[in-house]
């Protein structure tokens, strides 16, 4: 069983992958804060005499077709690409936590109905059912986080039913019962705390993921538009110049890898932590 | 119709198309032709979305089972591995590249391998399926099997050196995956009791591993092929895009721009019915790998 208690704390302090993938996040926040800080140039400032130029000590990441400096693109981006995971995982936390748990807590009908809902959306490959979902929305950087999002609803759905299945049995819940608590109480006051460890190891999995897919759709050219310094749209810009400015295409990527690394390695840091028998 | 189309051209195409029908109506029209395989006409090429889609799930489909084979091969062999010398230098290396390969997206690992393997080396062909000059005739629709029943060497070389990049790029998450989960389940196999027994009676290391361990190992490995496999046609829209391959994925990116609805909605049918399927297979493969099973 997933539990969050000082034991936890430490198993996951003493990981050292753990904490590499905690210095890669805390990098990618402080990027988020400091953007404006951090950033030599402006990430949108043009300039045709300083276009394609190699990293150097004045833009240590080159320069794209435009002359804009890759480097404060980054940094902005990392906003971008941090504000789509966010989003994307808080739509699929906000519908998938409330379905598995009302599915899990009254079974019967209702819970056939949500899982058999959850089961459509997983005969999708993930990718194809966003494109799906921006294609009947429409394109831009709102809507592929919408899509991104509703791909992930199923697997929070399926995880908090699990656990509301084991933890509505038990004995404190029966109780709750028996002093008269209503259900909505019940599962909010006592089944859904009891779910939040496996919520937690999920969410900081899927906000890698869902950056990735996200940066995978504006490289499709469906997500962010030109001049917005996202990371897919600005690999899928610099594929023209792959010959002639490899870093533009190189960067970029660099820095999807290194996000999407960082949370697996605390994703799965956080799962051994959580729960111990878990661990290879 | 572009945008001069007057009104009576408007509601002509409405009527013919049977847009002007309650929507409850169309859905139940659009479920009655597609359980005969009918999905309309293409609104790009006016080609029926059947036959759009046949041209283009051969080459998905032989680029998924290049990947998935070539995932399978490096991905078991590296986790068996990387199991039997735990700790070892293989095993530590095995370890990061798993972890570096699950984080890679796979846009920019297509991007990467091009641009090594063919703007800066020249080794591969950097798009489509078949070098210019070079004619196919059609079997099935898959270029190395056609290239093969026609005997057509300059073809099937061609393809298979287009082939090589993608198939690289579409493995290298599952080549992951599957290499942790063979090393996984490998290590907890070898902890059993049987096979200590298997070692006390004198087994070589090599019996023991491949004999006895890999094959109990293999279930849960083979359930991680089967859903990597599944799950190909994800990457395979960005790769196809990425190297020009005319599959299903770039059929799709390209369906989306030109909002040609009906072969999106002939696409979502094709590959919601070919995940489902390739899921049961697996199922039913484990009757074949595990008598347990069988036997409850």
């Amino acid at each position: 069983m997933f539990a969050l208690d000082t034991q936890s704390i430490r198993r996951f302090a003493r990981n050292r992958s753990a904490m590499l993938g905690s210095l890669l996040i805390v990098s990618l926040l402080s990027a988020v804060v400091l953007a404006p800080v951090l950033a030599p140039y402006d990430p949108l400032d043009q300039s045709f005499p300083r276009q394609l130029q190699p990293p150097s000590w004045k833009f240590p990441l080159g320069t794209d077709e435009f002359g804009r400096d890759i480097l404060s693109r980054i940094i902005f981006g990392a906003r971008i690409a941090l504000g789509i995971g966010a989003l994307a995982v808080g739509i699929a936390v906000a519908l998938g936590v409330p379905l598995g748990l009302v599915a899990g807590y009254f079974r019967g009908p209702l819970d056939a109905a949500i899982m058999r809902t959850m089961d459509v959306l997983l005969a999708f490959p993930y990718l194809l059912l966003a494109l799906i979902v921006v294609t009947l929305l429409g394109f831009g950087l709102t809507n592929v986080m919408i899509a991104v999002g509703l791909v992930y609803v199923p697997q929070y759905s399926r995880i908090v039913r699990s656990v509301t299945l084991s933890v509505r049995e038990r004995l404190f819940v029966e109780a709750a019962h028996a002093m008269g608590g209503s259900n909505t109480r019940i599962m909010i006051r006592h089944v859904l705390p009891n779910c939040l460890a496996p919520i937690i190891v999920q969410t900081t999995l899927s906000l890698g993921w869902a950056i990735v897919n996200a940066a995978g759709l504006s490289f499709l050219g469906l997500g962010a538009q030109p001049p917005t310094p996202e990371w897919g749209a600005m690999l899928s810009s610099g594929r023209e110049y792959m010959r002639n400015a490899p870093w533009i295409t190189t960067f970029p990527g660099l820095a999807i890898l290194l996000t999407a690394l960082g949370f697996n390695l605390l994703g799965d840091g956080l799962r051994d932590a959580l729960d111990p028998r878990l661990k290879e | 119709m572009g945008e001069r189309a007057t009104t009576a051209e408007i509601a002509e195409v409405r009527t013919r198309l049977g847009l002007d029908l309650p929507w409850p109506v169309q859905f139940l029209r659009f479920l009655r032709r597609a359980a005969v395989g009918d999905f309309g006409r293409s609104l790009r090429t006016q080609e029926t979305v059947l036959s759009e889609i046949g041209h283009a799930l051969p080459v998905t489909v032989e680029l998924s089972l290049l990947s998935i084979a070539l995932a399978a091969m490096v991905g078991v062999t590296a986790g068996v591995i990387a199991a039997t010398r735990q700790h070892s230098w293989f095993d530590n290396i095995t370890m990061v590249c798993v972890l570096v390969g699950i984080s890679m997206p796979v846009f920019w690992t297509g991007l990467l391998l091009m641009m090594v393997g063919a703007v800066f080396v020249g080794w591969f062909p950097v798009s489509g399926l078949l070098d210019e000059g070079i004619r196919l005739q059609r079997v099935t629709g898959l270029y190395l099997l056609d290239s093969l029943l026609t005997r057509n060497g300059a073809a099937f070389r061609s393809a298979l050196g287009h082939y090589v990049l993608p198939t690289i790029t579409l493995a290298s998450i599952p080549v992951a995956i599957i290499a942790r989960m063979s090393r996984s389940a490998m290590l907890e196999e070898v902890r059993k009791e049987y096979v200590t027994t298997a070692r006390s009676k004198g087994l070589g290391e090599r019996s023991v591993t491949f004999k006895h361990a890999l094959r109990n190992a293999l279930l849960p490995v083979v359930t991680v092929v089967g859903l990597q496999f599944g799950g190909l046609l994800s990457g395979a829209v960005l790769t196809e895009t990425i190297f020009a391959l005319p599959g299903l994925g770039r059929l799709a990116v390209v369906s989306i721009f030109s909002r040609d609805y009906p072969v999106i909605q002939g696409i979502a049918v094709v590959a919601a019915t070919l995940f489902v399927a390739i899921n049961l297979l697996v199922d039913l493969l484990y009757l074949v790998l595990d008598p347990r099973i069988r036997g409850g």
